[in-house]
């Protein structure tokens, strides 16, 4: 047979744990809400949702829209407060809107989402690609892709001289080889945001990183 | 790895069980102990228990469309009336409970996939009443049924999206049915049969919810995967062979899945999603689109 593998692990088959109804339309929203969240690095005051093709057609009845607001709220596909979150979300004075559009985007199941606090925006477009599994595939315009299964840490740093050194020495102290990198900014000297993906599983290097001067936030995912 | 269920025969022959060999071969790919696998499936079985307890109890999903069933299901079984076995009954309960907590926004674990999570869950805790299951050999079923899960998925699919509900619920049964085997003493052999009588039974069962909402019909869908499981591991056992090889069973359903128009590939564009009262409901629920 000579189709591509593209599942890997008994838990791509047996998981994952997740809030209903559905693997692409919840728990694949939820992911993608808290990596968005992640890399925006604090609470939004405002929240925009593009919703397309399938998440367009059918967000409602698949509880997309409370999904990808847990994610922002920073709840993982298994946490049972998702299905309030839209209230959480108000409750915390975050506005949310969601708009379907009809325009056609590379892959059925995609949100752009649009973070916003004072001066500090960001946007991302994210796409479900099933079974709870998720990209991203652009950041502020920015082309990249983003797969999740993969150890990545995801920083959040002052564009100032000298972040790529410091950040890749500390995984190089740690013989953690780093498989993809992707750097981009908001603006000259304003948020940088650096994706690194690496072979190893290595958690306890988020704090590591995080302590570093100049670092806003790291997050590390799975 | 291995990527052909007569790879995961050969290859698990040299384990003293298909889940050990899977576990073994998770470890390699993962980096994480056999231990750590153990634990993380572990919590993926208590997951699914506690979604039929909370099923059995009595839901009503998101929509009101559905919900109930497993607790209707469940004083029928009690009054002890019924044409099925007991066993194959509280398979179909179990699943259905499973599905209506998953309509309801409750927490599940996709097995392989959110709308066809009820199949093995519903098997396995049916199977740990009639069989006396220990807590490992719960776990071991679960390791089985990924194993033959992973087969299907890379040689044809998972996503009633990609094949239809034959690559949901038709996966979810296979799986079951070949972790059935298992769990009552056969060997990988045995169960990829009733792997390949599953597969070559639901055939072409396509995905048409209506309204899109994962209720109508993926929750009775589930009872009817249940009960596949057990017919197919049965006859397996009772040395009923399939004429069409197993890995040529999963390249027909592949095949099936892709010439499937896409009508009948979770669009709601097709079957019951499109009857008069289909169409009510998906009005009623959402209102004019």
């Amino acid at each position: 047979m000579a189709k591509e593998m593209r599942f890997h692990s008994v838990f791509d088959i047996i998981g994952p744990v997740m809030v209903g109804p559905s693997s692409s339309h919840t728990a694949g929203a939820a992911r993608i809400g808290k990596v968005v969240r992640n890399i925006f690095g604090e609470q939004p005051e405002r929240v925009d949702i593009y919703l397309y093709e399938s998440f367009a057609k059918t967000y409602r009845g698949h509880g997309t829209d409370i999904a990808l607001v847990g994610g922002l709220l920073g709840m993982a596909p298994d946490d049972e407060r998702l299905p309030q979150s839209l209230k959480l979300a108000h409750e915390a004075g975050i506005k949310v809107t969601f708009v379907p559009k009809s325009d056609k985007v590379d892959h059925p199941n995609s949100a752009r989402i649009i973070l916003q606090k004072g001066a500090h925006k960001l946007s991302v477009l994210g796409v479900s690609i099933g079974g709870g599994n998720i990209q991203i595939s652009e950041i502020n315009g920015f082309k990249i892709s983003l797969s999740m299964g993969t150890p990545t840490f995801i920083t959040v740093h002052q564009d100032v001289p000298g972040m790529i050194a410091k950040v890749t020495q500390v995984l190089s102290e740690a013989k953690v080889n780093i498989g993809t990198m992707t750097v981009t900014r908001e603006a000259k000297g304003d948020n940088a945001i650096m994706i690194l993906e690496v072979d190893d599983r290595r958690p306890d290097l988020a704090a590591v990183l995080r302590a570093l001067p100049d670092v806003h936030n790291v997050t590390y995912f799975e | 790895m291995f990527n052909t269920i007569v790879e995961l025969i050969d290859q698990s022959a040299a384990y003293a069980s298909v889940a050990e060999f899977m576990v073994a071969v998770e470890a390699e790919n993962s980096g994480r102990t056999p231990t750590q696998i153990r634990a993380i499936m572990a919590r993926n079985l208590e997951v699914m228990e506690d979604s039929i307890v909370q099923g059995i109890r009595g839901v009503r999903s998101v929509t009101g469309l559905t919900g109930g069933d497993a607790k209707r299901l469940d004083q029928y079984l009690a009054a002890g009336d019924f044409f099925l076995g007991e066993t194959v009954l509280a398979a179909v309960r179990n699943a259905v409970a499973v599905n209506e907590v998953n309509a309801k926004m409750g927490l599940i674990c996709a097995t392989p996939t959110a709308g066809s999570a009820g199949v093995v869950a519903g098997c396995l805790v049916a199977a740990r009443d009639k069989l006396n299951l220990t807590r490992a050999q719960q776990v071991d079923f679960l390791f089985t049924a990924g194993a033959f899960g992973l087969v299907i998925a890379n040689n044809a699919g998972i996503a009633g999206a990609e094949g239809g509900c034959q690559a949901e619920v038709g996966s979810a049964a296979a799986m079951a049915a070949a972790a059935l085997v298992c769990a009552k003493g056969g060997n990988a052999d045995t169960a990829a049969q009733a792997v390949a009588i599953t597969l070559a039974n639901l055939m072409g069962l396509i995905c048409d919810p209506v309204a899109g909402l994962v209720e109508i019909p993926c929750i009775k869908r589930n009872a009817m995967g249940a009960a596949q499981a057990f017919t197919s591991a049965d006859m397996a056992l009772a040395g009923v062979r399939t004429v069409i090889p197993p890995d040529e069973v999963i390249q027909a359903m592949d095949r099936v899945g892709a010439q499937m128009p896409s009508i009948f590939k979770e669009t709601a564009e097709g079957g019951l999603a499109t009857t008069p009262t289909g169409q009510r409901l998906r009005q009623q629920v959402f209102g004019d689109q």
